[in-house]
């Protein structure tokens, strides 16, 4: 039996090698069908890693949480002792960092750019696993008695700084108020807190903000860092209860406050971004759907064109089983090669196109292997009525065909 | 000399197409051949000789009668069971020589081997030697496009040949060739009847006719006549 489907595969390959460029047009479809599902799989793998990426660049652990506004009530901001009480009272809080921002133009040399400041301490920068590319964190008495330093997004020094010279140690002026640079913040990207560009930013300490720039001790919103060891279901629980609480809410009340989990909301976006590439898949798959018919078309005029080696073969006592198989085997040998050339130019597509799209390359090797054990399907599927036409030839009619 | 009987027709009967338009080909055909023989089969066209060795191969089943090939009933065998008799049993030459284009000699000749399950060495062995036997061992690499049509009929005997069948059927095996050709390849089967191997050989040519032992006549969809040939060892003679 080996040798009998070993005979049958040197068979298909030698049909195969004598229609070579017929054989490429017919698995055409079927190359392009597979490298297009497996195309748009990876470039969808690629969207979803590129977005939870910038999700986790808010930080792991972590929690923001911000006032929201009642049905006629403005959000009612919190107050810097909210955010202490949320560090000493709830178990498992690591860190708690408020912020403040405003929109402001930044000047410097003549220039001006337009950005936002951002009223942060060390611990924001900390909770946020935001790094410093040059320079130094604030000091605790900048940070305590809010002075006029300033630590710059990359945006901004590309703005309105000189290129290649230092801008530590330069004054600038943010609004009517004018600081001494003392870091380059590290490149972080569009992110989804309140400041959409990451990159755009000016931060001065909490209280330099609150005073020159909001004029109250608010804290718009404040993010809270967590010890992986507790469940966040309980520290979230907690949170609320506390907040609740300090806020005065009455029992019934809506929150007036959210919490973004940065856990769930990559999970929210893995589960939409999910949706989105399948669906896209299957478009894709409807293309190698049309090259499975592409395939079953040309066996069909394969099997009329080779009646009479078949007439032959059944004569010299092949049985219908054995030239069935014989059929069906060059058909998924044809979609097999179609199927790996597939995945090779797949391979080139998606990693040009996620250089090209600016989204990292994911190579899943379960949509490569499915898709070539789907193409191979296609082969047994589309390949099997063409053949078995082949097997019912009658030997005497099939010797005598011109 | 006469071996065990190894073919027997008994009342074949064969109709083509149903009611009105039915066309009765064979009307009781009665034949019996013996291991060993050389037969060639003769008549008009429409005699129903295409008719008969289309049955004799397997290939078709009689309507009606008794077909006995070594003892087995082969009418009431099914498709499948015919095509395994005719791997085991029969080889096939043709008119038309039949091999398959733009495919070696020796792949056209390995051919039957495929469906035995051999290994590609034994085939290929049992291909040279089998075309070694018709002389054409140089020439195993050659497309039937690169060989003379009397070339061509010794790859499709060597085809035949590469089972060891019991009964080699040739339909016209000399319809394509010249007269010298045609000679040769009747040599080559003469050769080969006398090695053992019966052959059942359809021809309209007197001249082929004479190389069997035995010449049956069809006309009608019957057997007209039975006559031994010359090298029966017995004088023409009806029977």
């Amino acid at each position: 039996m080996f040798t009998m489907f070993g005979a049958t595969l040197l068979l298909a390959f030698r049909e195969i090698r004598r229609h070579l460029l017929r054989s490429f047009l017919t698995t055409l479809g079927i190359i392009i069908g597979v490298a297009a599902v497996i195309t748009m799989v990876t470039l969808g793998k690629g969207v979803t890693a590129s977005v939870q990426d910038q999700i986790s660049s808010l930080g792991s652990n972590v929690y923001i949480v911000f006032p929201v506004a009642g049905d006629r009530t403005a959000p009612r901001p919190f107050r810097e002792s909210d955010v202490e009480a949320v560090r000493n009272q709830i178990a498992g809080v690591v860190r708690t960092a408020g912020s403040v921002s405003s929109s402001a133009v930044a000047f410097h040399n003549g220039a001006d750019w337009s950005t936002s400041v951002q009223g942060v301490g060390n611990a924001f920068l900390e909770a946020q696993s935001i790094d410093i590319e040059q320079g130094r964190p604030f000091t605790a008495e900048e940070e305590a008695s809010g002075q006029n330093v300033c630590m710059i997004g990359p945006k901004v020094r590309d703005a309105i700084f000189v290129p290649d010279a230092s801008p530590l140690g330069e004054n600038m002026r943010i609004g009517n108020v004018s600081c001494t640079v003392i870091a380059v913040l590290a490149e972080r990207g569009q992110g989804g807190g309140p400041n959409q560009d990451q990159d755009n930013t000016v931060m001065m300490p909490l209280k330099t903000v609150q005073r020159r720039f909001t004029g109250s001790d608010d804290i718009q919103y404040f993010v809270v860092k967590y010890d992986s060891a507790y469940s966040s279901a309980s520290i979230q629980e907690s949170l609320i209860d506390l907040l609740r609480e300090r806020r005065l809410l009455q029992e019934g009340a809506d929150n007036d406050f959210n919490i973004i989990d940065t856990a769930q909301v990559n999970q929210a976006i893995g589960a939409a971004t999910g949706a989105l590439t399948a669906m896209v898949a299957v478009i894709a798959g409807i293309s190698l759907l049309v090259g499975g018919i592409g395939i079953m078309n040309i066996m069909l005029v394969s099997v009329t064109e080779r009646t009479r080696e078949i007439g032959i073969r059944l004569a010299i006592g092949a049985l219908a089983k054995e030239v069935r198989l014989q059929f069906l085997t060059e058909a998924v040998v044809l979609c097999c090669f179609g199927g790996l050339v597939g995945i090779g130019l797949a391979f080139l597509f998606s990693w040009s196109l996620a250089g090209v799209i600016d989204v990292p390359f994911v190579f899943d090797p379960a949509i490569n292997i499915a898709s070539f054990l789907f193409s191979a399907f296609m082969g047994i599927a589309f390949g099997y009525y063409p053949a078995a036409r082949a097997s019912k030839l009658d030997p005497i009619d099939a010797l005598r065909h011109e | 000399m006469t071996g065990a009987p190894l073919i027997h027709l008994e009342g074949i009967t064969k109709t083509f197409g149903q009611g009105a338009a039915a066309f009765q080909a064979l009307k009781g055909v009665d034949m019996a051949i013996a291991e060993g023989d050389f037969v060639a089969v003769m008549g008009p066209s429409g005699s129903g000789k295409s008719t008969t060795m289309n049955i004799l191969g397997c290939l078709d089943v009689p309507t009606g009668g008794v077909f006995r090939f070594r003892g087995v009933e082969v009418q009431s065998l099914d498709r499948d069971q015919r095509s395994l008799l005719r791997r085991k049993y029969l080889g096939f030459v043709f008119q038309g020589f039949n091999l398959l284009a733009r495919t070696t000699a020796v792949e056209n000749v390995e051919l039957p081997l495929l469906y035995r399950g051999e290994t590609a060495k034994d085939r290929r062995a049992a291909a040279m030697r089998s075309l070694d036997k018709v002389g054409l061992a140089p020439w195993a690499d050659h497309t039937p496009a690169e060989l003379s049509g009397g070339q061509q009929q010794r790859v499709a005997i060597a085809r035949a040949l590469v089972t060891d069948p019991a009964v080699l059927l040739a339909d016209e095996p000399t319809g394509n060739l010249d007269t010298e050709r045609s000679l040769e390849i009747m040599e080559l089967l003469t050769d080969l009847n006398r090695q053992g191997i019966t052959i059942l050989m359809v021809t309209h040519e007197e001249e082929m006719a004479a190389y069997a032992k035995t010449i049956v006549h069809f006309r009608d969809g019957l057997v007209e006549r039975v006559e031994r040939g010359h090298r029966s060892g017995a004088p023409l003679e009806d029977v």
